[in-house]
C-alpha cells in the first residue's frame, strides 16, 4: 500500500513551535496563491515509520547479505563514516558562510584532495562531481577546454573501448564528441591494431577504464597512452575498477591525464539506492588551469575556495560538492591507512579469483584466467543446453537470499554474469555463493522451470517490465 | 599480518585460497601489472577508529555550525527543522547501503519509496511526470535546457538574470560545449522580476528554451502567466523553483511549464556544506521520452500482485550509449527517499505551514529593518527572501557579525556588480524573535 493510500485527512505527524510574529501581510497577486493545497499524505508518526520500515524490509543491501554486483564494488560502508557525516559541524554548514568559520571543513577537503592525488597520481583535483558520470562530464569539458586553449579544433572523437560502461560513450557526447566504438581483441583487451587504426589527429581523448570491466588488466598500457599521446589525445582514465591496483600501480603513473574516482565504489561510502555518491577528477599540471571552480587551496595555512583558475571550464555543479560524502571517504582512507588501501585491493583480487576458480568447476568464464578484482561468467553455454537465461539464474540467486550480479553487461560477454565480489567478503560467503550457483546450474538441468520462473521467495515475483513501459504509469493517482 | 577492521581475511583463509586458485603468492596475482609505486607513498600508516574520530571531530569543532547562529542566509540552502523521523529512516541500511534497483524483485522498497517521491514532486509542480531524482539545482537546470533543446530545435536559450548565478554557470558549462548560445535577460531594476521588455527583445525565432526562477533568486515572485504569454508555445519553458513556496503558490504546472527543476534540500536534508542534496526535475507525458534520468513506474507481478520497476530505459546510456538523453547514471536516490518521508511527517498541512511561517517572517523582518533605515532595493512581491540595501563595505561587517552569533544576509557583490550594495535575505521557520533581535542589533 502507498504513503497516499494510508492518508486520512485531519491526521498530522509535524510539531512546530508557537509562532509569535504578528501577520504582517504580503503583496503577492491573488493569481499566483494556490488554490489547490499540493496532495501530501496525511499520517501520524507511526504510520510513517511503519510505512517506511515496511520498504526497508522489501530491500536488500549489503547490511543484508552478498552483493556481487560488477563494476559497482558494493563493499561494506563503515557505520562510524556515517556518524562522523552526521556531526553538526560538518552537517549544519551553508556553503556561502565566510571562510574564517568553515576552516575545518575546508582543510578536511584539501587533506583529501592531497590524499586522493597520492593515490592516484595525479597533479591536482576537484571534489566537486557528484556521481562517476558527473566526473567523466567534467573530465570531457576539461579535455574539450585543453584542445581549444590550443586552437586545436579538428579533434571530434572520442574512443571508446566496446568494453566501457555506457556511461562513457554518453558523457563523450555530451560535450559534443562523436564517439568511436573499438573492438576488444581476442584476449579481452584494447587491440592495439584497431587503436591505431583509429587515432589520428581528430581524436581528442582515450576513455579507458584499467583494469577493464572484464576484470583484465590492460597489460600494454604503456603502450597504449604513448601512442595515443603521440597523436596528440589525451588519456582518461575511470576510476571504476580502481579498487584492484590502489597502493600497486597509479593511474597517472601510467600516463593518464585525468583520473575519475568514485568514492562511492573504492573508498566506502554507501551508494543509498543509486546514489549520492562522488566523483572527483584527478589531472596532469598541463590541466590544472581548466578545473572547474571552486578548487579548495591553502596559503599560509589558511584552507581557501579559489574561483580564479584560469582557464576553467565553469562549474559542473552548485556549491562545493557531495561534502558529506567527503567526509566519509576521508575517515575510510584514514582508517585504512597506506597499508590498508594496498591490503584491501590485494584481498579484493584475492577473493574475485578464489570465485572465479570455484565457479569455473560448473560455469563458463570468459577469459578464464588471472583476473583483478572482477570476472565474468558466460552464460551462453548454459542456456544452449538447458534453455535457461542469465536472468533466469540471476533471479533465482535471489531465492537463496543474495543479491544477483550484475547481468548482460559488459555487452561483448553473451548472457554475461559480472560478478565483483569485494575484499570485506569472507572465505565462508564465496563458498556459499558458489554452492548456490552450482545448485542452481543443476536444477537448470534437472528441472528448468524451477528456474525459468523464479524468483519464487521474494516479496513480489517477476515484475511486467514491458507493459510497463508501454503503458507508463508515472505516479500515485 | 596487520589486520583490518573491514577486511576478514585470515592467515589461514589466504594461505587455503591462494592454493586452491593455483598460485603461490598474491604477487602472482599481480604478475601482469608493472609496479608503478616505488617510493613510499605519502598516506599514513592505518588508524584506530578511535584516533580518527577525534581527528575528524576536531576538524568538525574548527567550524562554527548554523547550529550556534542566528541565520538569515539562503539563496538555494535552506536550514530548516528536520523531524527525527527522517534521519532515522533515512539511516536504514536496507536503504542506505542498496545500489540502483536492478533486481526489482528485492528492491521494492527503493522503488516505491522512489515512486512516492515522484508523486509528491508532481504534485508540488503541477506536472504530470518526475524523475527520481538528480544531483542538484545546478545540474538539473542544465539537464532541463538541454532537454529543452532536444524538443525545440533552436540554437538559442533565454535565461534570466534573476535565476541563481551558479545554476546560470553551470547551464552554460553543460551548454556550451555542445555549441548552443546561451543569452541572459535583464532583470527589471525596479521590481527585480525578469524584465518583460529585455525579454521580447530577445525572443526571435532561434530561440528554443527559455529559463525563469520561481521565487526568483531575489525572494521575487515572477508573474508566470505574464512571462508565458510572451513566450511562444513552441518554445520550452523551463521554471526553476524551490520546493517550499510551492506549499502556497500556484504550481508553475498551471501557467504552462514545459520542465521545473530545482534543488530539493529544504525538504529534509540537512544545509550539509551545499551537498549533498538534491535535484528535482519534473515534465509533461508528451516530453517523458526526451527526459533525463530513472524513472519509476508501477506494475504487476506475475501473480497479479503491485510493483514497481524502472521504466523507459530506452532512454538511458546503460542501453542506448552515445545516444543516450543524458549521461546520468548514479543519482540522489536516498536524498530523494529523505525528503519523501520530510513531505509525509510534514503532510499537507506541515508544508503549508512551514512555507507561511518563511513568507510572514521575511516580511516582517523587512517592516523591521525598514525601521531601522534600511531600504528594499525591489518593489516585486517576494516570497521568504528579499534584496536590501546594506551600502558599501557590508561585506567586512558581515563577516564580523559572526562573532555576534549572526550569520546575516548574503552580500551579493559575489554575484552581481550592480547590487554590490545589497543583501539577500532569508528567513524560515527556525527564525526566531530574539534571532531577529540579533540581527537588528548587529547589522546596525
Amino acid at each position: 500500500m502507498t504513503i497516499f493510500e494510508k492518508s486520512k485527512k485531519g491526521r498530522k505527524a509535524y510539531t512546530l513551535p508557537p509562532y509569535e510574529f504578528e501577520d504582517v501581510g504580503n503583496d503577492i497577486p491573488e493569481h499566483l496563491l494556490r488554490e489547490d493545497p499540493p496532495e501530501l499524505p496525511e499520517v501520524h508518526e507511526l504510520d510513517v515509520v511503519r510505512h517506511y520500515t515496511e520498504l526497508a524490509r522489501k530491500n536488500y543491501g549489503v547490511d543484508v547479505g552478498f552483493y556481487p554486483l560488477g563494476s559497482c564494488t558494493m563493499k561494506y560502508n563503515p557505520k562510524m563514516n556515517e556518524d562522523l557525516a552526521n556531526l553538526d559541524g560538518f552537517k549544519y554548514l551553508h556553503p556561502y558562510q565566510p571562510e574564517e568559520t568553515t576552516q575545518g571543513a575546508l582543510k578536511l577537503m584539501y587533506h583529501l584532495k592531497e590524499l586522493l592525488c597520492e593515490i592516484t597520481g595525479m597533479d591536482d583535483m576537484t571534489l566537486a562531481p557528484a556521481a562517476g558520470a558527473h566526473g567523466e562530464l567534467t573530465g570531457m569539458l576539461i579535455v574539450r577546454a585543453f584542445h581549444d586553449s590550443k586552437n586545436d579544433t579538428k579533434r571530434k572523437k572520442v574512443i571508446v573501448p566496446d568494453s566501457a560502461h555506457g556511461t562513457n560513450p554518453a558523457s563523450a557526447s555530451m560535450v559534443g564528441y562523436e564517439v568511436v566504438e573499438i573492438k576488444s581483441s581476442s584476449e579481452g583487451l584494447v587491440d592495439l591494431k584497431e587503436l591505431e587504426k583509429n587515432l589520428d589527429d581528430e581524436t581528442a581523448a582515450v576513455m579507458l577504464t584499467n583494469p577493464n570491466t572484464l576484470g583484465l588488466f590492460e597489460k600494454d598500457i604503456e603502450k597504449i597512452t604513448s601512442m595515443a599521446h603521440e597523436a596528440g589525445a589525451l588519456l582518461y582514465y575511470d576510476g571504476a575498477n580502481l579498487n584492484a591496483i590502489m597502493g600497486r600501480v597509479r593511474p597517472g603513473d601510467m600516463g593518464f591525464d585525468i583520473v575519475h574516482l568514485n568514492l562511492h565504489k573504492t573508498f566506502s561510502t554507501p551508494h543509498g539506492m543509486g546514489g549520492p555518491g562522488s566523483g572527483p577528477i584527478g589531472v596532469k599540471k598541463h590541466l590544472t588551469d581548466f578545473l572547474p571552480v571552486p578548487v579548495v587551496r591553502e596559503k599560509g595555512g589558511r584552507y581557501y575556495l579559489d574561483y580564479n583558475v584560469p582557464k576553467t571550464i565553469g562549474m559542473v555543479r552548485s556549491f562545493l560538492g557531495n561534502f558529506l560524502v567527503l567526509v566519509k571517504a576521508y575517515a575510510y582512507i584514514l582508517v585504512m591507512g597506506k597499508d590498508g588501501l594496498k591490503f584491501a585491493s590485494e584481498m579484493a583480487v584475492l577473493n574475485a579469483n578464489y570465485l572465479r576458480k570455484k565457479l569455473s568447476e560448473f560455469m563458463k568464464i570468459a577469459y578464464d584466467r588471472i583476473c583483478m578484482h572482477e570476472f565474468v561468467v558466460d552464460g551462453s553455454y548454459l542456456l544452449k543446453k538447458t534453455g535457461v537465461k542469465t536472468l533466469d539464474v540471476a533471479k533465482r540467486i535471489l531465492d537463496f537470499g543474495m543479491h544477483a550480479p550484475t547481468i548482460y553487461f559488459p555487452l561483448i560477454v553473451h548472457e554475461a554474469l559480472m560478478i565483483e565480489p569485494t575484499e570485506t567478503e569472507s572465505k565462508e560467503t564465496l563458498d556459499r555463493f558458489a554452492q548456490i550457483l552450482e545448485n542452481i546450474v543443476k536444477e537448470a538441468e534437472e528441472n528448468p522451470e524451477i528456474v525459468k520462473t523464479a524468483p519464487h521467495k521474494t516479496p513480489v515475483r517477476r515484475l511486467d517490465e514491458v507493459t510497463a513501459s508501454r503503458k507508463p504509469v508515472f505516479r500515485w493517482r | 599480518m596487520k589486520k583490518y577492521p573491514y577486511i576478514p581475511h585470515t592467515e589461514e583463509d589466504i594461505e587455503e585460497m591462494l592454493k586452491y586458485i593455483g598460485v603461490k603468492s598474491i604477487e602472482d596475482l599481480y604478475a601482469e601489472v608493472p609496479v608503478t609505486i616505488t617510493s613510499d607513498l605519502k598516506i599514513p600508516e592505518s588508524q584506530d577508529e578511535f584516533s580518527v574520530r577525534r581527528h575528524l571531530e576536531k576538524l568538525a569543532s574548527e567550524n562554527i555550525s548554523l547550529k550556534d547562529l542566528s541565520v538569515f542566509m539562503g539563496a538555494g540552502v535552506y536550514l530548516r527543522y528536520v523531524p527525527s523521523v527522517v534521519h532515522h529512516i533515512a539511516m536504514k541500511p536496507e536503504f542506505l547501503t542498496a545500489y540502483t534497483p536492478y533486481q526489482a524483485e528485492v528492491s521494492q522498497g527503493t522503488l516505491q519509496a522512489l515512486f512516492e517521491y515522484q508523486t509528491m514532486i508532481c504534485e508540488l509542480t503541477g506536472m504530470e511526470v518526475a524523475n527520481s531524482s538528480m544531483y542538484d539545482g545546478g545540474s538539473a537546470t542544465a539537464e532541463a535546457v538541454l532537454m529543452g533543446l532536444r524538443i525545440s530545435r533552436g540554437r538559442k536559450v533565454l535565461v534570466s538574470k534573476a535565476v541563481h548565478p551558479e545554476y546560470r554557470i553551470t547551464t552554460k558549462t553543460y551548454v556550451k560545449a555542445q555549441g548552443f548560445e546561451i543569452i541572459e535577460v535583464d532583470f527589471d531594476k525596479e521590481t527585480g522580476e525578469t524584465s518583460l521588455d529585455d525579454l521580447k527583445s530577445k525572443l526571435d525565432e532561434e530561440i528554443a528554451v527559455v529559463v525563469v526562477q520561481y521565487p526568483n533568486f531575489f525572494g521575487i515572485v515572477e508573474d508566470l502567466e505574464k512571462l508565458r504569454n510572451e513566450i511562444p508555445e513552441n518554445v520550452v519553458f523551463v521554471v526553476v523553483t524551490e520546493p517550499v513556496s510551492l506549499a502556497l503558490l500556484e504550481p508553475p504546472g498551471k501557467f504552462g511549464a514545459d520542465i521545473v527543476v530545482g534543488g530539493g534540500q529544504s525538504l529534509g536534508i540537512y544545509p550539509s556544506f551545499g551537498g549533498p542534496g538534491l535535484g528535482f526535475f519534473a515534465t509533461l507525458e508528451k516530453h517523458v521520452r526526451k527526459m533525463p534520468g530513472r524513472i519509476i513506474g508501477e506494475t504487476k507481478d506475475v501473480e497479479g500482485k503491485r510493483g514497481y520497476v524502472m521504466i523507459l530505459q530506452t532512454r538511458e546510456q546503460h542501453i542506448r550509449r552515445a545516444k543516450a538523453t543524458s549521461n546520468i547514471c548514479s543519482n540522489h536516490a536516498h536524498s530523494a527517499l529523505t525528503t519523501a518521508v520530510y513531505m509525509s511527517v510534514m503532510g499537507k498541512e506541515g508544508l503549508k505551514e512551514v512555507a507561511y511561517r518563511s513568507m510572514n517572517t521575511a516580511h516582517y523582518l523587512l517592516k523591521k529593518l525598514e525601521e531601522i533605515g534600511f531600504e528594499r532595493r525591489f518593489k516585486g512581491p517576494f516570497f521568504n527572501e528579499f534584496v536590501f540595501k546594506v551600502g558599501g563595505n557590508y561585506e567586512k561587517k558581515w563577516r564580523e557579525m559572526v562573532k555576534k552569533k549572526v550569520l546575516g544576509p548574503l552580500p551579493l557583490a559575489k554575484f552581481y556588480k550592480e547590487l554590490s550594495d545589497c543583501a539577500l535575505a532569508c528567513t524560515t521557520e527556525v527564525t526566531s524573535p530574539e534571532d531577529v533581535e540579533k540581527l537588528l542589533e548587529a547589522i546596525r
